[in-house]
Formats: structure tokens, C-alpha cells, sequence
């Protein structure tokens, strides 16, 4: 059926959310592509998953660039498994010139040489360098049943690494239905860490994204129909602030995303480029609901 | 389709006066003989106006003596999130803290300064201006208490990179932008002399083992408009006898004695906080 150009019918409305400015970049170094496939992977990510590509080093420094001309205070590295990426360290000396650099990882490939390499840039970089390993248990037990037999031990083995060249990674938990008490305890990963040579720790709460292998995970749970954002949600002044996609985005090999939540979703690609991407979006994904009500961001 | 264009969403206030060699300075926290001490250290340097970027109260004793000593001092002031907070009797000090053992430590000083804050101190707090404007020779600086587009952002050294602050200047069309707000100081300028200051905070020192507060000088220096970092030395025991005969926790008390930080750590970058003692 045709229609005058700029027409809408009312089941075309989406709900949408301004961007205020470009804090945030994400760069999905490598895609989709990681070294474990943990069964709450809420991107569904795995070693022969390339949904999203590596994205090869001249992409990522163009990223970095677009990123700049944006106006943007921070960039993150994420994945998949970002140390997967053979350019790893080149990738970060770049971001590093540029803006503060976070890196989220399962912490499993961070070897001597690596942890090394790492604390000799957070000594003397320009700007900071975070690092944030996955834990979801504070015991072997409680985070291998999701993260797979063995990662326990060989993610405390790089936080210990990073921590004796002087980084402090934090560790990120996600909140799991569920999870052991323990396991969600602030006290047990406190405790956890100092053992392993981190003298402040610092923990980073996943609030649970029902997408992705999480959803159908035994143990976890789809999203309820009542879970969505609503637009009287919206009204508040500071939602822009309050969901991360108002001022952040995501760079992969496939395109340009919302946020680093929903790049499987065709609906929230926003472009190819980033300067493209730099405007409203839709904020009606399942997702969504869980950033409202946990005010939750992937940053900080 | 709306697409963003700068950061700018207000308008910006007048330029007001000019000046030759401006002091800055915020984050009194209570600490009102320091306040004293920094002005009048000012004033011996020569500076011809002197301003105050935003945070009378928290952490120390008696807020009233901070705003009398802002007020009968004559300084120049603007709003911080503190200042709007205690002026319009709010429930939290709105610092940004996300970390409850920081929101802890928060609270405790807020709701002391809100108790302790006078109905004529709170309304003065209240009508602070939120930003200026200053003509320094050619040069417009931009003063604001977090950053200029957010009262209670923080501008820390290693997390503000130089393309971000040459779009801010950009965006508030000024050359130098000044704020406070995360109480550590530190400058950034871009190879056209463009550039930030964070003058930090008088009220606690610096997390660097030193018992001196600092503010910042700014002047024209061989046609560059330059910032001085100024360490004052202040009568930090007095400010210690008057924390404890308050009942403000020891932490705090610590930080005075020591210079080192022992509360509000999580919120520093990790570059920032490997410097400090905690
Ligand atoms: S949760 Fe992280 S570590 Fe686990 S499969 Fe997904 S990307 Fe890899
Ligand atoms: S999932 Fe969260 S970050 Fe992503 S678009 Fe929805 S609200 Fe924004
Ligand atoms: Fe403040």
C-alpha cells in the first residue's frame, strides 16, 4: 500500500529516547567471538560465534577517531573476549592516546606477559585504564556452572596477575536468579579479592538481561509482557542520564548500536557510521526495562 | 529525527568584569579557617578578584562560619551541588556517589550541615548563580562547580581527555573553563592554550600526604593564559579539636591530620586513587 511520505500509522510509533551527547563508546573488538560461552551470555557469545566479527585494527582506530570528533570522555573495550583480538595491545595503546580505556573481560587470557604490558600503561598512560573481569561466584563452584569448568581458577590466577602489576580490576557479578547467597554478598568478593593481592576491591552488579542464552538458561527466566519501559517513564527530565544509551553507543563489525546490550537486535542498529548513530533511538526492547529499574549502566 | 549538535542545551550567562590575575577556588567543606587562610593568601599574591567555585558545606564543623567568612570576605561565588542541596533543604548531598560505603559518609556530613546551617545561611546558599562568566584581557573564562554542562560531574585528571575539554570550550565558547567539585586539582591545556583547570578543594587537602589545601592563580603569562597551583598551609589542628568537639567521625578527622583520604574513595578513577594511602 502506498503512503505520502512522512506519514506514520500508529503501530509505527515507537518509543523513543533523545540522545543528550556522546560520553561512551563501546567497540566490540572482537564481535561476538570469545574463548568460553558462558550459558547466561546475554549476547550469545562463543569460539565460532561470529554473528559480529572481529573488527580488524584500521576499524577500530577509525571508531576511536569518529568517536573523538563526537566529543567523547571514555571508551570501552568489550567482546566476545577482547584479549582474543591479535592486536590487542596496539588497540589499546590507541584508545589510550585518545581517552580513559576500559576493558571488560573474563580475565582467562590475561597471561604474565599481558598483565605486565597492562600495568605498565595504567602506570604511564595519558589517561586511565580500568580493567573488569567477570566472576559470578566467589567460588569455583558457583561461577563454573555458568562460565564453565575451569574459568574460576583461571580468572582469579589473571586478576592476581593484573593486581601484582600494580591494576586493580574490578570484578563484575552478575545477579543470578539463581545464584548461591554468597554469591551475591559484596563481603565474599571483598574478601575474595584481597586474597588474591587486590588491596581495593571493588565489585560491579550485572543486574540480570533476559536476552541472549539467559533467557532460555535453566534457572534463569524470559521477561514478563509488564516488563517494558512505558512513556510516562520517559517524562522524567533525567531519563537521558538515567539509561546509558543517552549518551553512549556501540561500534561493531556490523554496524552501529544503541548500546552494547542489544547488538543482536536489527531494530537498534542505528547506522553504519557513528556520526549516524548519534541520535534518538527506540527504547522499546525487553531489555530496556532492566537499565529503567536498575538504573543500570555498562560504564563505571 | 533529532541529531545533537554540541552539548550546550542553556544560555550562557554575561561576562562580567575583568580581571588581570584571578583566584579560584572551591570546596570549602565547612572548612572555614582554611577559607580564611586562602583568601587572605590570595589577596598577599596580588590577585585582584577572587572566587569561589561552589561547595560552602559538608565534612567540617559549624557551616555558618564558612558562608560568614565568603560573605565579609567579599568573594565572588557560584553554586556547587552542596550549596543547592543545604540552600533548598534537600534530602542527600546530590555528590554523585554510587558506592554505599561513600553514600554512608555522604550522609553523616550532609545531614550535620543541614542541622547546622542557619535559615539566613540557607537561603544565601540557595541564590548562589550556577556558572560565570570572566573577562580575563582578550580571554573569556568559564567558571562552573562540576563541569559546565553538570553540577555534579566529576572532572578527574585522568578521565578527562583533551578532545572532550576542546569540545567543551567549544560548546561554552570560552577559552578556559574552570570547575571543582572532585577535590583533587590538576590542568590540562590543548596545543592552542585552550584548556581546563580543576582548582580542587580547600576544604580537605589533597590525598597526597601534605596538610596544605590548594587553590589556583590564573593570569596572562607571556600571552598565555596560565594557572599557578598554591599550596596553603592553615591552622589544621584548630579545624581537628572543633571536628571532634562536633562528634564528626574520626575518618574525617584523619584526613585533616594525615592528608590522606579515608572516605569517598570509590568514586576515584583507579589512576587517582593508586596515589593515595587507601
Ligand atoms: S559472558 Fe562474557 S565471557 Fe561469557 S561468553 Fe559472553 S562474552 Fe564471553
Ligand atoms: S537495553 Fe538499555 S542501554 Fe540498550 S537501548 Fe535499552 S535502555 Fe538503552
Ligand atoms: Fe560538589
Amino acid at each position: 500500500m502506498a503512503t505520502t511520505q512522512g506519514e506514520e500509522g500508529p503501530t509505527t510509533e515507537r518509543l523513543m529516547l533523545p540522545m543528550l551527547y556522546l560520553d561512551t563508546l563501546w567497540v566490540q573488538v572482537t564481535g561476538t567471538v570469545c574463548n568460553i560461552a558462558c550459558k547466561h551470555c546475554f549476547i550469545s557469545c562463543g569460539p565460532k560465534v561470529e554473528r559480529h566479527r572481529m573488527m580488524s585494527a584500521p576499524d577500530v582506530i577509525q571508531a576511536l577517531d569518529d568517536g573523538v570528533s563526537a566529543g567523547l570522555r571514555s571508551i570501552w573495550f568489550t567482546g566476545g573476549e577482547p584479549f582474543l583480538h591479535p592486536e590487542i595491545l596496539a588497540l589499546i595503546d590507541a584508545a589510550l592516546q585518545r581517552a580513559p580505556l576500559g576493558i571488560l573481560s573474563n580475565g582467562v587470557l590475561i597471561d604474565e606477559p599481558m598483565a605486565q604490558a597492562l600495568g605498565e600503561r595504567f602506570a604511564s598512560a595519558p589517561y586511565n585504564l580500568e580493567l573488569r573481569i567477570s566472576l559470578d561466584g566467589c567460588t569455583p563452584e558457583d561461577n563454573d556452572r555458568v562460565r564453565g569448568r575451569g574459568v574460576f581458577a583461571a580468572a582469579v590466577a589473571g586478576i592476581e596477575r593484573l593486581a601484582s602489576h600494580g591494576l586493580e580490576p574490578v570484578v563484575a557479578v552478575s545477579l543470578l536468579d539463581d545464584a548461591d547467597a554468597a554469591s551475591a554478598d559484596q563481603a565474599s568478593f571483598v574478601q575474595l579479592l584481597r586474597e588474591h593481592g587486590v588491596s581495593r576491591p571493588r565489585v560491579k552488579w550485572i543486574p540480570p538481561f533476559r536476552i541472549g542464552r539467559e533467557r532460555s538458561r535453566r534457572g534463569g527466566r524470559a521477561y514478563r509482557s509488564w516488563e517494558r519501559l512505558t512513556a510516562g517513564d520517559l517524562l522524567e527530565p533525567e531519563a537521558p542520564l538515567r539509561l546509558q544509551c543517552g549518551t553512549s553507543r556501540c561500534v561493531t563489525s556490523e554496524g552501529v548500536f544503541a548500546c552494547p546490550i542489544l547488538i543482536n537486535e536489527p531494530g537498534f542498529r542505528l547506522g553504519s557510521q557513528l556520526s549516524e548513530a548519534i541520535r534518538d533511538h527506540p527504547v522499546d526492547h525487553e531489555a530496556c526495562h532492566t537499565c529503567w529499574v536498575e538504573a543500570f549502566s555498562c560504564s563505571v | 529525527m533529532q541529531r545533537v549538535s554540541g552539548q550546550r542545551r542553556e544560555p550562557l550567562p554575561l561576562v562580567q568584569g575583568s580581571a588581570r590575575r584571578v583566584a579560584l577556588f572551591g570546596g570549602a567543606y565547612s572548612n572555614w579557617l582554611a577559607v580564611e587562610a586562602v583568601v587572605a593568601d590570595a589577596r598577599a599574591r596580588g590577585a585582584d578578584a577572587i572566587w569561589f567555585l561552589g561547595d560552602v558545606g559538608g565534612f567540617g564543623p559549624h557551616p555558618d562560619r564558612s558562608i560568614e567568612a565568603l560573605r565579609e570576605l567579599s568573594v565572588e561565588v557560584i553554586q556547587g551541588n552542596y550549596d543547592d542541596s543545604v540552600g533548598h533543604s534537600r534530602l542527600d548531598c546530590a555528590c554523585g556517589y554510587t558506592d554505599p560505603r561513600d553514600n554512608h559518609f555522604a550522609q553523616l556530613s550532609y545531614d550535620y550541615t543541614l542541622a547546622n546551617t542557619s535559615a539566613q545561611g540557607r537561603s544565601w546558599l540557595a541564590q548562589m548563580p550556577s556558572a560565570a562568566r570572566i573577562q580575563l584581557g582578550e580571554r573569556v573564562v568559564h567558571l562552573c562547580h562540576g563541569s559546565p554542562r553538570r553540577v555534579n560531574e566529576f572532572l578527574w585528571e585522568s578521565t578527562t581527555p583533551a578532545g572532550f575539554i576542546s569540545g567543551l570550550c567549544r560548546d561554552w565558547e570560552a577559552h578556559t573553563i574552570v570547575c571543582t567539585h572532585t577535590g583533587l586539582h590538576w590542568s590540562r591545556r590543548l596545543d592552542d592554550g585552550r584548556g581546563l583547570v580543576n582548582v580542587g578543594a580547600v576544604g580537605r587537602p589533597a590525598n597526597d600526604g601534605r596538610r596544605e589545601v590548594w587553590y589556583a592563580l590564573l593570569e596572562e603569562v607571556d600571552g598565555r593564559l596560565t594557572e599557578t597551583f598554591v599550596p596553603v598551609a592553615y591552622d589544621w589542628e584548630r579545624l581537628a579539636r572543633e571536628m571532634a568537639a562536633e562528634g564528626l567521625p574520626p575518618e574525617f578527622i584523619e584526613t585533616i591530620t594525615t592528608g590522606w583520604w579515608t572516605t569517598c574513595l570509590e568514586i576515584l578513577p583507579a589512576r587517582e586513587r593508586h596515589r593515595g594511602r587507601f
